[in-house]
């Protein structure tokens, strides 16, 4: 089939204070698969959930094959041939596959015949599912294959996906392009969202690209440099950080024979981690999300305990020190999730100053709080690192994504670290921010500071560290030097394809 | 002390009838925490049920519609519960406990003048051959029709989570809220319908007590069974099954004491009350090692951000 | 069609509206409910809200709110450290009694010497009955992960039934003439909790909440405890994240609620009730609760609500003399109150927005 499947005109949402997508055009081709490409905030989300019936657009037209497309909800979207895979899963990790699988269909069939219908089409796609297994105990690359299966369980037309390479290493990348391909041959178009330039450029028919809720152009991204398509995306040239390339101390950070258990259900534990980090190095750890990233922070702030010297903290063993012990030594972090963790939603900037300032800056004499100090150190972070935000008696769930990660952080940096360990850093930040974080923690690291960049985003990694780690199942691979890796060897640290099977084409 | 004075087949027996309220009000409230809420006014919605069910008993002269009542008026109190936690999104242990303090001050409220009353009683089953079995007989077959609905209701919500859609979606629901709501599943309404049910169950337990287990109405006669309700819950691991046989326990550990107690047994009566309550807190510290069972959306607010 | 918006930040305006607009939407519901059992409704919250402050007979009333309320305050104190953490005593009522046969008992075994150390050491007792009595869920919780709730729960009806136990045993009045209770510690000038300044209706336990009060407040706002207690409560990972010991938080937040129920129960008993006897506790420790929430688990919140809740008991005794209002009626009333503050308390976190239906 060829021919316009979706035909978008107009689209326009705006939310209290920002207009999320501002007349919006494009269309999407029967086999093709397009990508809609935009930085964090872009209105990249928002446009797709106007396409799934999530969210009622404003004003502007939908029509497919000619007709005019309105859905109400997902229901009537998915009715319509429109299946979406989301960046953060649907799922119910108690519940097995094919449970999962029937709770996102409309009428599903008996459960057996749903089982037989599910090997089936995994089989053939490429993407083989055991259905009686729990969504729990999958790995990242898994639980997107119950999405997609989900999907393809209803004949879509249009299939969607939302950034769906954040969670696969080099090799399962490929794996799902075979299937994408193998969709696409058989007529179904397919909308690629993603910031990625290079598998849109290798996987991608047309690119539209959204730049702070507009549509700032199409291009044929086999035809269009990376280059090109990223300053459409950014707007302006983008600045690399620059890293003094200081020579590196002693070592600050020893860790051998780090293993725990993982402290939820469905989490990894650790196995075995030695890694030594000099003073002055940046060390990059990748990994696809739930190889152990989450407990490898844990084990290192101090909030869940270890063998007295797994860790050693400029020879002194703190594996069995509480967080502010070893802040008092020179060991900070900062985790990934901003709110809630990092810091508390409903309390001021001053108060979640206070959270990790307490020891290190002198906040309190004796248990008893000085909250004028509190205020200056609050307000101290908001200057240097140009958090906007009206003053530091605002809440942390007042701030944008990047203006808080942008406290998080400097509020680590200015307590003046020895070692800092932080996890994914400029995930769901926008690029300007990104950039600041990233120019911080070099600078941090020219001043000395050892640091530990956890992070899914190879090319931050690859930018920033002088080293590089993979996480894998809790296992932590050895240590080699970023100059010079290749894609393909990252891929085979990350852990290669995990067990998957290339598609039958 | 004359332990031989207890009758064996009679002490099962009355185990089964102990066993009914908690279990009515147990398996209602699983349904609840299946879907993710926790609703701590069970005691509240029980002895809403009670009131209303000795009250429609006394007005009507029929103890079935007595029993409908008592459904109607335990739906209709978590009703405002659901209000409160589904659409105020207020925090949930509060709210449970604001159900019960108003249940019980509606209840006494209501029950003034019905103090002292004698229900009609409601028939027990008399089925030929098998109520008059010398032990099997007095066990299973001489209850009153509530006993066997119950047994009855913990089959069919068993079943019903197993095999049917129903019983899957609210089970997702129950584990992740958020997830429901993206794939369409109206998360807000599934709630109110299952802590409605959740109530009607409880409403039916406290109508047992004030109806045929006791009967009579007195203020704040449910006695904390609607708390020891909700620790079944804990210790049948969310597992339909489970609430029977917890039940059936700590019913008899009730019936047991009594039984002591009119036996004469060397051990004060305040004591012997005591260990239902003890009991309990010792299950729960076995039980509470089982964290890992619940749902785990189980007590959070749910608001549909987008 | 009404949608909730989550606010940026927390309304502070709404903070303080909230309480006061769920009185109002009680007096109007409670009004309501008057008028369905006959009464008018207007002389009903005039006789409740009205009279016992400014009427015929305030000068007796007014000191008993100080009574009424001073147990109530410093019990909900203690409940609302742990409530902000997330820590739910429900058993104050069993802490309550406990700490008071411990007060009494203690007292009663110096019978018939006097002594100016009976007193302080009888406080002593009831402060630790009421703590030993909340160490057991909180050990449990510690160390099993068991629910809070549902233990301190259970042991109120193990309490009452020690209650009853003691009045008929081991507390016994020898010079009783065999009716149960204990003696009278009116009757025992060592061992009474008599008025500081007579006739205000403050005794000690009343002293005892004001600095109870004091210390609350201080501890929240200057501390470095109270700061962890807020924070658990806000954002418990956080709190992890931030060096907050659990143990320690569930350990001291059970613990100081239980010593401060128990220290109302043994001011009670050795002052306003006089005995032990089987019904002793008149569910000070579950208003409590209500009074905690009213006061937004604020220390001076608290004492207005508690004031406030003791207005609402004696007016309450009043409307039932003179009014005949039935004393369920005033249960209602206070659970109906709690009902309405946690309704209304959502606008402190959301705004409510008109929402067009739109037509595509």
């Amino acid at each position: 089939m060829t021919g316009t499947l979706l035909k978008i005109e107009g689209l326009t949402k705006a939310y209290p204070g920002v207009v999320a997508n501002d007349s919006v055009s494009f269309e999407i081709k029967y086999g093709e698969v397009h990508a809609l490409l935009g930085e964090n905030g872009a209105g990249k989300s928002t446009l797709v959930k106007m396409i799934y019936g999530l969210v009622k657009p404003d004003s502007g037209t939908m029509l497919m094959n000619g007709a005019p497309f309105a859905p109400p909800e997902p229901r009537a979207a998915r009715a319509s041939g429109v299946a979406m895979v989301f960046q953060h899963f649907s799922l119910f990790d108690a519940l097995n596959v094919a449970e999962n699988i029937a709770l996102g269909m409309e009428q599903p069939p008996a459960m057996r015949d749903l089982a037989e219908k599910i090997r089936t089409v995994s089989e053939d796609y490429g993407l083989p599912l055991d259905p009686y297994k729990t969504v729990g105990d999958l790995s990242a690359g898994e639980r997107q294959r119950v999405e997609i299966i989900r999907c393809l369980l209803q004949d879509p037309k249009l299939l969607i996906m939302d950034e769906p390479t954040s969670v696969l290493t080099p090799q399962e990348v490929e794996i799902l392009f075979e299937t994408l391909r193998k969709l696409t041959a058989e007529g179904v178009a397919i909308l690629y969202i993603s910031h990625k330039l290079e598998e849109i450029r290798a996987l991608c028919d047309a690119a539209t690209i959204l730049r702070l809720g507009k549509n700032v152009g199409t291009c044929i991204p086999a035809e269009t440099s990376a280059r090109d398509m990223a300053e459409l995306m950014v707007g302006t040239e983008l600045q690399t950080p620059k890293s003094a390339g200081a020579a590196l101390g002693d070592v600050v950070l020893d860790i051998s024979g780090l293993s725990i258990p993982s402290p939820s259900a469905f989490g990894t534990p650790l196995r075995n981690i030695h890694l030594r980090l000099r003073s002055g190095e940046v060390l990059g750890i990748g990994g696809v999300a739930g190889n152990g990233q989450d407990e490898l922070l844990l084990a290192l702030s101090g909030e869940i305990r270890t063998a007295h010297d797994a860790v050693k903290l400029k020879g002194e063993p703190i594996g069995q020190l509480a967080p502010n012990a070893r802040r008092m030594r020179g060991l900070l972090t900062a985790p990934e999730e901003r709110l809630g963790h990092a810091a508390a939603p409903n309390m001021s900037l001053t108060e979640n100053a206070l959270l990790t300032g307490n020891t290190r800056r002198g906040l309190s004499s004796r248990g008893f709080l000085k909250w004028a100090k509190a205020r200056s150190f609050a307000e101290e972070i908001i200057e240097k690192f140009d958090v906007r935000t009206p003053g530091p008696d605002n809440a942390a769930r007042s701030l944008s994504g990047g203006n808080l990660q942008k406290f998080v952080i400097g509020r680590e940096v200015l307590q003046d670290p020895d070692v800092l360990i932080v996890n994914q850093p400029t995930w769901g930040v926008d690029a300007s921010a990104a950039a600041s974080i990233r120019q911080a923690i070099l600078d941090l690291a020219a001043g000395g500071t050892a640091v530990i960049v956890i992070s899914q985003d190879l090319d931050e990694l690859m930018e920033v560290a002088d080293n590089f780690a993979a996480l894998n199942e809790g296992r932590l691979t050895e240590t080699r030097p970023t100059q010079g890796l290749t894609i393909d060897e990252i891929g085979l640290m990350m852990g290669g394809a995990h067990g998957m099977e290339v598609a039958h084409v | 002390m004359d332990l031989s004075a207890i009758n064996p087949a009679l002490l099962i027996a009355s185990l089964l009838v102990a066993a009914t309220p908690i279990l009515l009000a147990g398996i209602g409230e699983l349904v609840v925490e299946r879907a993710g809420v926790l609703n701590l006014g069970v005691e509240g919605m029980m002895i809403t049920g009670a009131i209303c069910g000795f009250m429609a008993t006394i007005i009507t002269g029929s103890p079935a519609l007595g029993f409908v009542f008592a459904a109607i008026g335990g739906a209709a109190l978590s009703f405002l519960f659901a209000l409160l936690t589904q659409y105020a999104l207020a925090n949930q242990v509060a709210s449970g406990l604001a159900l019960t303090l108003f249940g019980l001050g509606l209840s006494s409220l209501l029950g003034q003048d019905y103090v002292g009353l004698k229900p009609p009683s409601t028939p027990k089953l008399d089925i030929p051959i098998l109520s008059d079995l010398p032990f099997l007989g007095t066990v299973l077959f001489n209850h009153d029709a509530i006993v066997y609905l119950g047994i009855a209701l913990v089959a069919a919500v068993w079943a019903t989570l197993k095999y049917t859609r129903v019983g899957l979606v609210l089970r997702a629901v129950g584990e992740n809220h958020d997830a429901a709501h993206a794939l369409g599943y109206k998360v807000v309404r599934i709630r109110v319908l299952a802590i409605m049910f959740g109530g009607a169950c409880a409403g039916l337990g406290g109508a047992y007590i004030s109806l045929i287990r006791v009967p009579q109405w007195t203020e704040g006669m449910t006695a904390g069974a609607g708390w020891i309700a909700l620790a079944l819950v804990v210790f049948a691991s969310w597992k339909p099954w489970r609430v029977l046989l917890g039940a059936w326990l700590f019913g008899g550990v009730t019936v047991l004491q009594l039984n002591l107690q009119a036996a004469g047994v060397a051990i004060p009566v305040e004591y012997l009350s005591m260990s239902p309550y003890i009991i309990t807190i010792l299950v729960l510290v076995i039980m509470s090692a089982d964290k890992s069972r619940a749902p785990a959306s189980l007590g959070r607010i749910f608001h549909a951000s987008s | 069609m009404f949608k909730l918006e989550k606010r940026p930040q927390p309304s502070k305006a709404f903070a303080y509206l909230t309480p006061i607009l769920a009185i109002i939407a009680t007096m109007i519901a409670g009004g309501l409910l008057f008028m369905a059992l006959g009464k008018n409704p207007f002389e009903a919250i005039r006789t409740i809200f009205w009279d016992p402050l400014f009427g015929e007979f305030a000068f007796y009333y007014r000191p008993q709110l100080l009574v009424k309320g001073g147990p109530l305050i410093l019990i909900a104190i203690g409940l609302s450290l742990g409530f902000r953490a997330g820590i739910w005593n429900i058993g104050a009522e069993g802490q309550y009694i406990v700490g008071a046969i411990c007060g009494a008992g203690v007292g009663l075994a110096f019978y018939p010497m006097e002594a100016w150390y009976i007193f302080p050491l009888m406080i002593t007792a009831g402060a630790f009955g009421g703590w030993a009595w909340a160490m057991i869920p909180a050990l449990l919780k510690v160390k099993f992960q068991t629910n809070e709730i549902l233990v301190s729960l259970m042991l109120v009806y193990v309490a009452e039934q020690l209650l009853a136990s003691m009045s008929l045993g081991l507390l016994k009045n020898p010079d009783g003439h065999g009716f149960p209770g204990s003696r009278n510690l009116k009757d025992y000038p060592s061992a009474f909790n008599d008025e500081i300044i007579t006739g205000s209706g403050m005794h000690w336990g009343v002293l005892t909440a004001f600095i109870a009060v004091i210390f609350a407040y201080i501890l929240l706002n200057r501390h470095m405890l109270g700061f962890s207690i807020r924070l658990t409560g806000e954002a418990p990972r956080a709190a992890k994240f931030s060096s907050v010991n659990p143990t320690r938080l569930i350990l001291f937040c059970l613990g100081m609620s239980g010593a401060l129920a128990g220290l109302a129960g043994m001011f009670e008993v050795s002052g306003p009730a006089g005995q032990i006897s089987i019904d002793f506790n008149t569910g000070y420790g579950f208003t409590a609760i209500i009074v905690a929430f009213l006061g937004r688990l604020h220390p001076v919140g608290i004492l207005f609500a508690g004031l406030l809740m003791a207005l609402t008991y004696i007016g309450g005794e009043i409307a039932q003399a003179n009014l005949g209002l039935p004393a369920a009626a005033i249960q209602l009333f206070q659970g109906m109150l709690l009902f309405f503050l946690l309704a209304v308390d959502l606008l402190t976190n959301y705004s409510i927005k008109r929402v067009k239906t739109e037509a595509l």
